[in-house]
């Protein structure tokens, strides 16, 4: 099992005639994801060759869907367009939306995701994120497929590379399912979502929870763990050194007076029985150990 | 990005919110001409980004010009909670006003834009939330749907402001609503907020931050801040380059802002066994990690006189390690001599050829580490011989 994306998902791309979008299909299907679809506005009616398959084109996400039954959609469009291609996705009804895009301003943002809510169907993913994987199922995103392998940690993460780290060090083990949700100030899916979801996904023993500076979503998650989460978490948070009132890489990661800093997120989870390594290597030996006395 | 007062309040002004007259000057002579111009009182208020301006002294009255060459004097060059005011605002001062306070910005947690009004203006905010929230309205707005002069009205009337100014300072609202979402700011703040006896509602004090990420749409690039760190910063924002300058020694580069966010916590860590080195800067090169991009990042650090050794994270995904090691080797050929030692960590897709390529290259300068705390621990102790 898995959770938001297994292997019965059909895929669709907003963006897949694009080079980004035409790269990381290619990769998505060796993956071994079923990518039914692009979505180019103007390209309906064309083909794209990627080898092994081709995948039709077509002018409007509702197109797609209605001709492939797909059901995720993954966005790689630019950021000025990006609004309109979510806000396209929700309203065709899509299950998934993962926002690959790095840059969509916060307004934008705020839009889709109360055009989402009000849907009540629609689960976004990101901005600013590198999508999610069920390793032997199906990937959405950019995670690279082949640094770990199929098996039962849950892994949420604000950071792509951070993400790839944990993947790859814990390969022996594996995962059910790891989501990138992004690291800016806004973002769909939240800690609390995918922890909720691995709680509840009967493929997911423990669970690796990787947090950064700024804001209070690990706070927040850490009051979840304690209310509803009976599988072992293991967490990490990155940005200890971090200055105040400097932005870190992620338009999210900024420590504001003496809110969002790590040490108190490392404080919140640890509170609340959650351990949490102080280096990414610290945190795979940790959930090591998890299994193993489990 | 955040704005000074005199920028914030020259966006208000293009929104239609009264702001009372005012210029920035940078001398004491250019403050007593200007305030000479105004022919009135004028209050000398310090430019700086940061809050509490008033309690350090930086905001002062000024009866006439020769006063408010005194006071410019006074003020420039002051240090204020680590921002030294370069500029002074000479604007003219407004007689007898009661003070509210009105701002909009981004609720992260809840994933929505929040308004909060209060009677209570001219304080800290915190402050009024803590002692006395009952004057503090706080209410979620929808981002699809806005602040139109009925919301406006009633979040005025919930923060106690009194009936006969509440039409007017609705319409100031809605105004402040229309900065927020007409220039892409993520806060957008006002306190005080005056109200004179003869029913003026103007904006005393202004504070904007503005969504870097909408800059595509906006002609904002003149409200950015020349001056900064000495040039680093600058320079490697001119390449395109996502760097943050510290204050250690260890120069920094990996790809991903988690991973080098990381990487600078186990330097510090490592840095603790090694005369308490510390990391000298963030510098994020992205994904793809091209040898220019990586040339670049090494040139920006390597020209930081602080840096004494440099560690390269780099995790191989998308980009496999053997690319990033070529990228490397051809890096430090763009580049020519290193000046200090670079330890670099590769790690995930082909790692091994990418370790390889490094050692074939024998670069003398450079050392191949396979594991991130084991290069930390290695630059730590190169930086601190
Ligand atoms: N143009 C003006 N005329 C009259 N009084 C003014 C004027 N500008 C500011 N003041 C008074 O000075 C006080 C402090 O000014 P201001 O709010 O701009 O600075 P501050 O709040 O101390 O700074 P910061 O925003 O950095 O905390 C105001 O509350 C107001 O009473
Ligand atoms: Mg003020």
């Amino acid at each position: 099992m898995a959770i938001f994306l297994t292997k019965d998902s059909k895929v669709l791309i907003q963006g897949m005639t694009g080079a980004e979008g035409t790269r990381h299909t290619a990769r998505m299907l060796a993956a071994g994801t079923d990518v039914v679809a692009g979505v180019t506005p103007g390209k309906g009616g064309q083909s794209a060759d990627f080898g092994q398959r081709w995948v039709p084109v077509f002018g409007t996400v509702a197109e797609a869907m209605a001709e492939t039954g797909a059901d995720v959609s993954v966005v790689f469009v630019p950021p000025k367009f990006a609004r309109g291609a979510v806000e396209e996705a929700i309203d065709a009804g899509i299950q998934l939306c993962v926002v690959i895009t790095e840059g969509v301003p916060v307004h934008d943002t705020l839009r889709f995701w109360a055009r989402a809510q009000a849907s009540g169907r629609t689960r976004i993913i990101g901005p600013n994120c590198p999508g999610l994987i069920s390793p032997g199922q199906s990937s959405a995103g950019i995670i690279p497929a082949d640094i770990t392998s199929a098996g039962r940690i849950g892994l949420v993460s604000k950071s792509g590379t951070l993400t790839y780290q944990l993947m790859y060090e814990l390969r022996d083990i594996g995962f059910s399912t790891a989501v990138g949700i992004g690291g800016d100030p806004v973002i769909g899916t939240t800690h609390i979502d995918a922890l909720q979801a691995f709680q509840d996904d009967p493929g997911t023993d423990a669970i690796v929870m990787i947090g950064e500076i700024g804001g209070d979503a690990e706070e927040r998650a850490a009051a979840y763990i304690e209310q509803h989460v009976t599988k072992p978490v293991v967490a990490y948070v990155a940005g200890f050194t971090a200055p105040e009132g400097k932005t870190m890489g992620h338009a999210g990661a900024i420590v504001s007076g003496s809110a969002g800093t790590a040490q108190a997120k490392k404080e919140a989870l640890e509170k609340v029985g959650v351990r949490v390594g102080k280096t990414p290597s610290e945190t795979a030996r940790l959930m090591r150990d998890t299994i193993r006395t489990r | 990005m955040d704005l000074y007062e005199y920028q914030a309040k020259e966006l208000f002004a293009r929104h239609g919110i009264t702001v009372p007259p005012g210029q920035v000057a940078a001398t004491p002579q250019e403050a007593r001409a200007i305030a000479a111009e105004m022919r009135a009182p004028v209050v000398i208020k310090a430019q700086v980004k940061t809050g509490g301006r008033g309690k350090a002294g930086g905001v002062r009255l000024a009866p006439g010009p020769s006063a408010a060459e005194d006071e410019a004097r006074r003020i420039l060059g002051m240090d204020i909670k680590g921002h030294t005011a370069h500029r002074v605002l000479v604007e003219k001062a407004t007689g007898g006003f009661e003070e509210y306070y009105a701002a909009y910005l981004v609720d992260r947690a809840n994933r929505t834009l929040l308004a909060m009004v209060s009677s209570e203006g001219g304080m800290d905010i915190e402050e009024v939330a803590a002692t006395k929230p009952e004057a503090l309205a706080r209410i979620p707005i929808d981002a699809t749907i806005g602040v139109d002069l009925e919301t406006a009205r009633l979040l005025a009337a919930r923060a106690g402001l009194p009936e006969d100014v509440l039409d007017a300072v609705a319409a100031t609202l809605v105004r402040l609503w229309e900065v927020l979402v007409e220039e892409d700011a993520v806060l957008v703040e006002v306190n005080p907020l005056a109200c004179t006896s003869d029913g003026t509602v103007l904006a005393l004090d202004g504070k904007i931050t503005l969504d870097g990420n909408a800059a595509f749409r906006h002609d904002h690039a003149a409200l950015a801040d020349g001056s900064d760190d000495g040039g680093l910063e600058a320079r490697a924002r001119a390449k395109h380059l996502n760097y943050v300058k510290l204050a250690g020694q260890v120069g920094v580069i990996g790809n991903g802002a988690g991973l080098v966010m990381s990487t600078l916590d186990v330097v510090a860590y490592a840095g603790e066994r090694f005369d308490g080195v510390r990391p000298a800067n963030f510098l994020d090169i992205g994904g793809g990690a091209s040898a220019q991009v990586m040339a670049d990042g090494l040139e920006i650090i390597l020209s930081d006189p602080d840096v004494r050794a440099v560690l390269v994270n780099v995790f191989g995904g998308i980009t496999a390690c053997d690319a990033v090691a070529n990228g490397i080797v051809k890096a430090l050929e763009v580049l020519g001599e290193a000046r200090c030692p670079i330890v670099v960590r590769l790690d995930g897709n082909n790692a091994e050829a990418g370790r390889k390529i490094l050692s074939d290259a024998a670069h003398p300068m450079v050392r191949v580490v396979t594991t991130m705390d084991g290069a930390a621990e290695l630059v730590a102790e190169l930086a601190a011989a």
